[in-house]
């Protein structure tokens, strides 16, 4: 390997950019993802039938389809319905749509694992609906989801790589760019899996701070 | 004219094809702590949980001081279901305690206590928890206030559930098997709460398999078989020497598991 790191240097700038947009679309497209799983996840526990069903297909297409042919339809398929996005905010979207599909179905799952007892407490001491909903069982889901939603995070992170397909200036394109300039591709992927190695790291060491911070809430031993 | 703390008339439920309850007819007279028992699966549970309405009647009603709970049912036998509002005001008059203690993990003991104060009574934080300790002093666990349920042994659990349940100021008490998961060594602590409440001229109903505690606390046993009040008497009537045969075969499984624990 005779890589020079010279090289690395002068493109700084660059790589710097490439590190940044992927942490935004990593970070925002989580958020994203993360609260449109939530709204499906409610809507589909307490919202009509019909839109249940939809959601659900919806739910199975984007987890029974790879996320490159999504990002694929809609990048270059979305100008034939009247959809032309520049790269970045249909990143954006790409992402959400696609953790949302996961997100909704790791905070059902998380729904249905509060035990109804919980919730016939909170009913045989007035509660109403509402109040069971927002007082026991977001909170009580949120507890249990907690390491599957870290480990969505995580999955999300390095699915950000996907993007330069679309040519997001993300770091992965950044860099593969470099690599085919100076025909160093070794060098350079290694470099990028270590970041996403990096990443994720920290993101796992976060999830587990926040866990041993929640621990005392955990479900308790009967 | 006083009425009964809790009036039940031919009460049934069936799940599916299969009737758990069928016909029941039970009075309690306030301050009177009848107990429960019955063999497993003979309907105590669910009698329990459609006198609280966590469980709807098939037929029947259910009626807590004076009040109608969940259904009214006129002389023609036609029912209707009450609006949501006066359900949770009936119910309101009735603390439950569980076999799961079902404590909400994410609140401390106090949090467990003031919750309901604070969430549907709309008193101040101070007010609610300034209640919410002297319950959990009744139940001597003031210093236990700030431990969630996490950091609570099974008997403080079901003490600091017990205090959640009379946080609210019910007229009446429903207890399911509350000692039924505690270790032994624990179930004691929990028992003289229970004792204390009773003695305070409290109206509860126990489903228990602590026969003993039934005998002694107990004014009323009544004995469920499959779905049905055998007998519904004193202590000393229900356990008497000529008693019931399935009663005496109820005791003997009873006295069967207790000697198996002996093993
Ligand atoms: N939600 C339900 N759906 C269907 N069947 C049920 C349901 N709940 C209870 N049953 C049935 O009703 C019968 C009575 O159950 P229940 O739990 O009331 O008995 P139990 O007297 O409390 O028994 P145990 O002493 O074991 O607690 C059982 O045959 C049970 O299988
Ligand atoms: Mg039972």
């Amino acid at each position: 390997m005779n890589f020079d790191i010279n090289l690395i240097v002068s493109r700084l700038p660059e790589l710097a950019q490439g590190f940044g947009i992927t942490i935004v679309m990593w970070i925002a497209g989580t958020i994203g993802a993360a609260l449109l799983g939530f709204i499906i996840a409610i809507a589909r526990r307490y919202g009509p039938l019909p839109l249940g069903i939809l959601l659900r297909v919806y739910i199975e297409v984007i987890r029974g389809t790879p996320f490159l042919i999504q990002l694929f339809l809609l990048y270059f398929g979305g100008p034939s319905i009247g959809l032309s996005l520049e790269p970045v905010p249909a990143g954006l979207i790409g992402i959400t749509l696609y953790g949302a599909a996961y997100f909704a179905e790791i905070f059902r799952a998380g729904f249905e694992a509060v035990p109804h007892g919980h919730v016939e407490a909170a009913e045989c001491v007035g509660f109403t609906r509402t109040q069971v909903v927002f007082r026991v069982l977001i909170p009580e889901m949120t507890m249990l989801v907690l390491p599957a939603a870290v480990n969505m995070t995580i999955v999300l992170a390095k699915d950000t790589a996907v993007l330069s397909i679309i040519t997001v200036p993300e770091v992965t394109m950044v860099i593969s760019a470099i690599g085919s300039e100076f025909y160093a591709f070794v060098e350079s992927l290694f470099l990028l899996a270590l970041f996403y190695w990096g990443l994720v790291e920290l993101c796992g060491k976060l999830g587990r701070t926040a866990e041993s911070k929640l621990s005392k809430y955990r479900f308790a031993a009967s | 004219m006083t009425s009964s703390a809790l009036l039940i008339n031919r009460l049934h439920k069936s799940f599916g094809k299969t009737e758990v309850l069928r016909g029941i007819d039970l009075e309690i007279p306030h301050g009177q702590v009848p107990c429960l028992i019955g063999p497993s699966g003979s309907g105590k549970s669910t009698l329990l949980r459609c006198m609280a309405f966590l469980e709807e009647p098939t037929s029947g009603t259910v009626v807590v001081n004076g009040r109608p709970l969940g259904y009214t049912e006129s002389a023609d036998g036609t029912r209707t279901r009450l609006p949501a509002a006066e359900i949770r005001a009936v119910r309101s008059q009735i603390g439950m305690v569980f076999q799961q203690f079902n404590l909400w993990p994410h609140m401390t003991a106090l949090g467990n206590v003031s919750e309901a104060l604070k969430t549907v009574q709309k008193l101040p934080v101070r007010e609610a928890e300034e209640r919410a300790m002297a319950q959990l002093q009744k139940v001597g666990l003031e210093n236990r206030a700030d431990h969630y349920p996490s950091q609570l042994s099974g008997g403080q659990q079901q003490r600091v559930a017990i205090a959640r349940a009379l946080a609210i100021e019910p007229k009446l008490v429903f207890f399911d098997e509350p000692t039924a998961s505690l270790d032994p060594e624990l179930t004691g602590e929990v028992l003289n709460v229970m004792r204390a409440l009773a003695a305070d001229g409290m109206t509860m109903v126990v489903v228990s398999h602590e026969i003993g505690f039934a005998a002694s606390v107990g004014q009323k046993v009544a004995f469920l078989d499959q779905g049905k009040l055998l007998i519904n008497g004193t202590p000393r009537e229900v356990f008497q020497k000529n008693r019931h045969p399935r009663i005496d075969q109820f005791l003997e499984t009873y006295l069967d598991r207790g000697a198996a624990m002996l093993l």
